[in-house]
Parts: structure tokens; sequence; C-alpha cells
């Protein structure tokens, strides 16, 4: 026997199969095949016990669909890493809203996503909104377009205002906080609250993306195990030197990629007491 | 007073407290995360909280932005 679709198939005795001849049968026009988590071509054998995606490019592809396509892309073994994960954005604009994207697509497990202010003109020349959705809370308007990219999502919306004294409360369960906030004072704040409160969540925070200075001077610094800094650590937000897309981008990826590495045990996480 | 500043020894004369070594290093408190000998200090301690000969020093600046 063997998972076709999520469905249970019986192999016809003493023959041998192949994965496009399977298609045939139980999706006609399927032209992406994946077995066992990998892709492969239309030639290639099933045996019992295999798991059997069947794809139609260009069909808008089902939830179990998507999973596999995502765990194809990713390996089984690094995408149920992922899908075990959870993480919060505290913060969705510029670099929050762009983190989210980037960690939706990849089907994060579970994210929290928190802000408590809503959509504004000023905010589309580099947070991830439409112009349609302004007036809106950041929150619903990010969950829309989050679920749009991958309708599986687990997401928890947070529409207080944050403070060092409640940080803990929300999210001293979750694997990696990003710290995504516009006021120093906040991204002071939240680091001491993970420092002291949170032993056992990691951290990416980050410091320093405003305007167009060099890609590179954009990094990642360790801290100490577990506790991340991304930015160039001086160039801020002040008049003449604004939040830009391209730039503030850079640093949101860099932060999502830290998220990535700590969820899949590439970088150390926090070693307790430090 | 002789203090270790994120890893490099440093010599500062009239510091006797962590608000005037941040007043010295022209830091804005509310802004920067400060470990002294590997203990957080919260930012309305600064004032009271005196330095001693020897001490290790960590301090993350931010800057606004996101």
């Amino acid at each position: 026997m063997l998972l076709v679709n999520e469905h249970p198939v019986t192999l016809p005795h003493a023959t041998k199969l192949t994965i496009g001849e399977l298609a045939a049968l139980h999706k006609p026009g399927a032209d992406i095949f994946i077995v066992n988590g990998y892709p492969v071509s239309a030639e290639t054998l099933v045996k019992d016990g295999d798991t059997c995606t069947l794809i139609r490019r260009g069909e808008i592809p089902t939830g179990e669909e998507l999973e596999a396509l995502l765990a194809a892309r990713h390996t089984p073994g690094i995408h149920s890493k992922i899908k075990t994960g959870c993480i919060a954005i505290l913060g969705l604009g510029g670099l929050g809203s762009t983190v989210a994207g980037a960690m939706a697509k990849i089907g994060i497990g579970k994210m929290l996503i928190s802000d408590y202010d809503r959509v504004e003109p000023s905010n589309l020349n580099r947070q991830h909104y439409f112009v349609d959705q302004i007036g809106m809370m950041k929150t619903r308007a990010l969950k829309d377009n989050l679920l749009r990219m991958n309708p599986s999502l687990s997401l928890q919306l947070i529409e207080e205002q944050l403070t060092e004294s409640n940080l803990a409360l929300f999210f001293r369960h979750v694997d990696v906080l990003i710290e995504c906030f516009d006021d120093p004072a906040m991204k002071a704040a939240t680091l001491r609250s993970v420092l002291s409160q949170m032993p056992n969540v990691a951290y990416v925070g980050s410091s320093g993306m405003a305007g167009y200075g060099e890609n590179n001077s954009i990094l990642t610094r360790m801290i100490r195990p577990g506790i991340y800094i991304v930015g160039d650590e001086t160039s801020a937000a002040q008049p003449g030197q604004g939040l830009m897309a391209p730039r503030v981008g850079i640093a949101a990826h860099h932060q999502a990629n830290q998220a990535l590495r700590l969820l899949l045990e590439a970088d150390p996480g926090r070693i307790s007491g430090q | 007073m002789n203090i270790t500043l994120n890893g490099t020894q440093k010599v500062f004369p009239s510091a006797h407290t962590l608000s005037q070594l941040l007043a010295d290093l022209q830091l804005p408190p509310e802004t920067i995360v400060v470990e002294l000998n590997t203990l957080i200090i919260q930012p309305d301690c600064y004032s009271e909280t005196t330095l001693s000969e020897g001490d290790t020093v960590e301090i993350i600046r931010f800057v606004g932005g996101g």
C-alpha cells in the first residue's frame, strides 16, 4: 500500500509501476511528482510504503499539496524542524513585515505577530502592505497578506502596547524572538528582557539599517550564544537618512535567515544563565 | 578607574558610577543595554550603581529604525 495525495492506494500485485503511470490513474495531467519528500521524474518506480504527491502545474494546490511542495523544496528533515518552530516578530514595520513574509513562505510552524499600530501611507515605501490596507491594524493586514502566501500558517496576533515588564508574559515560550521595533529604547528594553527573563528564548535584534549605505556593512553579530544583532549598528533613522525598502530588506532577511539558522541548530542557541 | 569595556581595557578617571561612565561615553542611557560583571543593570539603577577597579562592562547600543 502507498499514500497518494494523502489517500491510501493498493499497488497491483507483481507489477512495476512508475510515478507517471500512477499519476495517469489517480491524477491525470499531473506533472510534478514528489516521492517521500523528494521531487522525482515520471519514470521513477514506486513501491509499497511510499508517500506520493501528484501536482498539476498551474492549478492552485490544496494545503497538503503545498505542504508536500515545501517539504520537497527543503528536504523532509529540514522542513519538519521548520514546521515545529515557533517565532515571535515584535514590530510589524519595514523589518517585521518582511521577516514575516520570509518565514511564512518557508512554512514556519507558528508565528506570533505583534504591533499596536495601523497602516499609514508613509509606511508603504518599505513595509509589505497595500494601498487599500491603509487604516487597518498592521496585525490584521499582515495576517491577510501572509495567509495569501501560505494558507496553512498558524498565526497569533498581539495588539497590546508592549513594555519591558510585559514582554516575557507574551513571548517566554517561543523558540526565537525577532525584534523589529523602530524605537531604540524598546529595542534595548527587549534585549534586557530576553537576557534577564527569557533564559530559553533565542533573540535576533536589529540596530542600524537606515539610508542607502553599503550592502555589506549590514552584519549579523553574535553577542553570545543565542543572542544576535543585525545591522550596521550606527545608521539611525533621522532627518536626511530615512528608512528605505532595499536596505531595510537586507537587514530583515539577515534576521530571517538568522532565525532559521537557530531553528535548524546551525548556530548555537541560548546557554542557560548567559 | 580601570574598566574593561566591551573587551578592551580603558581608563576612566572620573567615572565612579554607571551614569558617569555613560556620560563620559556620551551614550543616551535609554537606548543601551548595560551588563556589569555579567549582571544586567536596569536603567533606573544607573546612577546608584558604583564602579570598582577592574570591573567588566559590556554595553550594547541601539539606534532607531525598523
